[in-house]
């Protein structure tokens, strides 16, 4: 129970698709000018990556792994003594994961039209763009870098990192309403301010880094070591700044 | 260019500044930032992209009277995912850590919106040799940005280009730091790819004010 929650949170805050790794960046630009919109995408975002991510990673368990097509002659808990030991399909993964994605992005807009047109009407439109979306093949390629160990985690881990998404898409899509009042510099309209409160915004998530210690994997894949000893020097003076910068945010408020 | 006449020669020139896939046309952003904190990984994305965007246009333009329409999406994932596999399998051989830095992002080509948008916009409706040249135009306009931002990423945040040190040593104080320059240890963090990015927008649309939109 508690590997649930700690994934959970996890996969909403620290690990968020957008601020973290900058999954679905595409869309999340260009269909964020309008909350009710916005609500819109996220929502079908959810749904997909909910079905999607624990589909894959049975095709990750059953065809795709070293040793996973062992279960064909029955040997599915002594791997080493199956004919299929040796087979290592995982070069396939991509092209399966995001045949996958393809057909159930398909076959979910096909159902939803037939059982629910209120929901295709306001859904349906986004489904399509979906299938292209970094996001959802990201969750299936991170659900098999990471090891998720069972299929309840993987569903967990689908469904929460898709309510990452959909709180990030639906504050900027809240603040990019807003901002169309105040005077920003001709040169920054549209393109620019959204980069440029996204990766503030992104600062304000990376604080909620310390809020699970102890987790083996560090946020940051991309870093090599020595800059990591760096980055972490960092993290603590860049949290005394927010802090400051929290600090004044309130007495402004007052 | 003598190869070239005038109106392919715009194909590629025309994404490099005015038309650029990613402060213009905003795509491809997923995979553009998250690689981008030093300069060799940004470097081999951009080769990446180059590659499978210039050979999947020429094969899309190819195929592009036999495609049924309906499942034109489906056939084009595969074939991107496809050239995907190439450089993926060719990365894990001969460059393994790199391939391993890069992780999913490689991966994440296929889904990354330049591929998609090109094949839609361009390949569905021209000739191979001219779906080529906009393949190639597209990726390299890809990866100026790239490279711009992992060489400011990479020198302010760490001091070095591909790994070598060339501001001095931070540790041992020579060079600059020998006068107390110090590195911005926040330029590697995944933020501030976003911020210099909109700083590239920020400046590219102050020189050419056309490009400036509305609120």
């Amino acid at each position: 129970m508690l590997e649930h929650i700690e994934l959970f949170f996890k996969s909403i805050f620290v690990d968020n698709m957008v601020f973290a790794y900058f999954l679905g960046m595409c869309s999340y630009l260009a269909v964020s000018k309008k909350v009710s919109t916005a609500v819109g995408l996220g929502a079908a975002v959810i749904f997909v990556l909910t079905v999607t991510v624990p589909l894959n990673w049975f095709l990750d368990q059953y065809i795709l792994q070293p040793g996973a097509l062992a279960w064909i002659d029955g040997n599915r808990d002594t791997p080493e003594l199956s004919v299929y030991a040796d087979y290592d399909l995982s070069f396939l993964s991509f092209i399966l994961f995001i045949a996958t994605i393809a057909t159930m992005v398909q076959l979910v807009e096909i159902i939803v039209e037939k059982f629910s047109p209120s929901l295709y009407n306001s859904l349906g439109i986004f489904l399509p763009l979906i299938a292209v979306n970094c996001a959802i093949l990201g969750g299936s390629l991170f659900m098999q870098s990471r090891e998720i160990e069972t299929a309840g985690l993987a569903l967990n881990y689908g469904f929460s990192s898709g309510i990452g998404w959909f709180l990030a898409i639906v504050a900027i899509a809240a603040i990019r309403e807003k901002i169309r009042y105040s005077n920003v510099p001709a040169p920054l309209r549209g393109l620019g301010i959204t980069f440029i409160i996204t990766g503030l915004m992104a600062i304000g998530f990376m604080s909620f880094g310390g809020m699970l210690t102890g987790s083996g994997d560090s946020a940051m894949p991309v870093v090599e070591e020595p800059v990591e000893k760096l980055e972490e020097q960092q993290t603590t003076k860049e949290k005394e700044v927010e802090a400051t910068q929290t600090v004044v945010v309130t007495e402004l408020k007052k | 260019m003598g190869l070239l006449s005038k109106k392919d020669a715009k194909l590629i020139k025309d994404p490099l500044l005015d038309d650029n896939p990613i402060t213009i046309q905003v795509l491809g952003i997923c995979s553009a930032l998250a690689i981008t904190a030093q300069l060799k990984p940004s470097i081999v994305m951009a080769v990446s992209v180059i590659f499978v965007l210039g050979m999947g246009n020429v094969v899309i333009s190819l195929m592009r009277n036999i495609i049924p329409s309906k499942i034109r999406i489906i056939v084009q994932l595969i074939v991107v995912a496809t050239l995907v596999i190439i450089v993926d399998q060719v990365l894990k051989a001969f460059a393994y850590s790199l391939s391993k830095e890069l992780s999913v992002f490689i991966g994440l080509i296929i889904t990354n919106c330049i591929i998609m948008g090109r094949f839609e916009a361009f390949a569905l409706g021209n000739g191979p040799w001219r779906s080529f040249l906009d393949g190639i135009g597209n990726a390299l306009g890809y990866g100026v940005i790239l490279i711009i931002v992992g060489f400011f990423r990479e020198l302010l945040g760490s001091g070095t280009l591909f790994g070598i040190k060339v501001l001095g040593d931070s540790v041992e104080k020579t060079g600059l730091y020998a006068i107390g320059y110090e590195n911005n240890g926040f330029m590697v963090l995944p933020p501030m790819a976003l911020i210099v990015v909109g700083i590239i927008i920020w400046v590219q649309r102050s020189k050419n004010k056309a490009l400036i939109e509305e609120n």
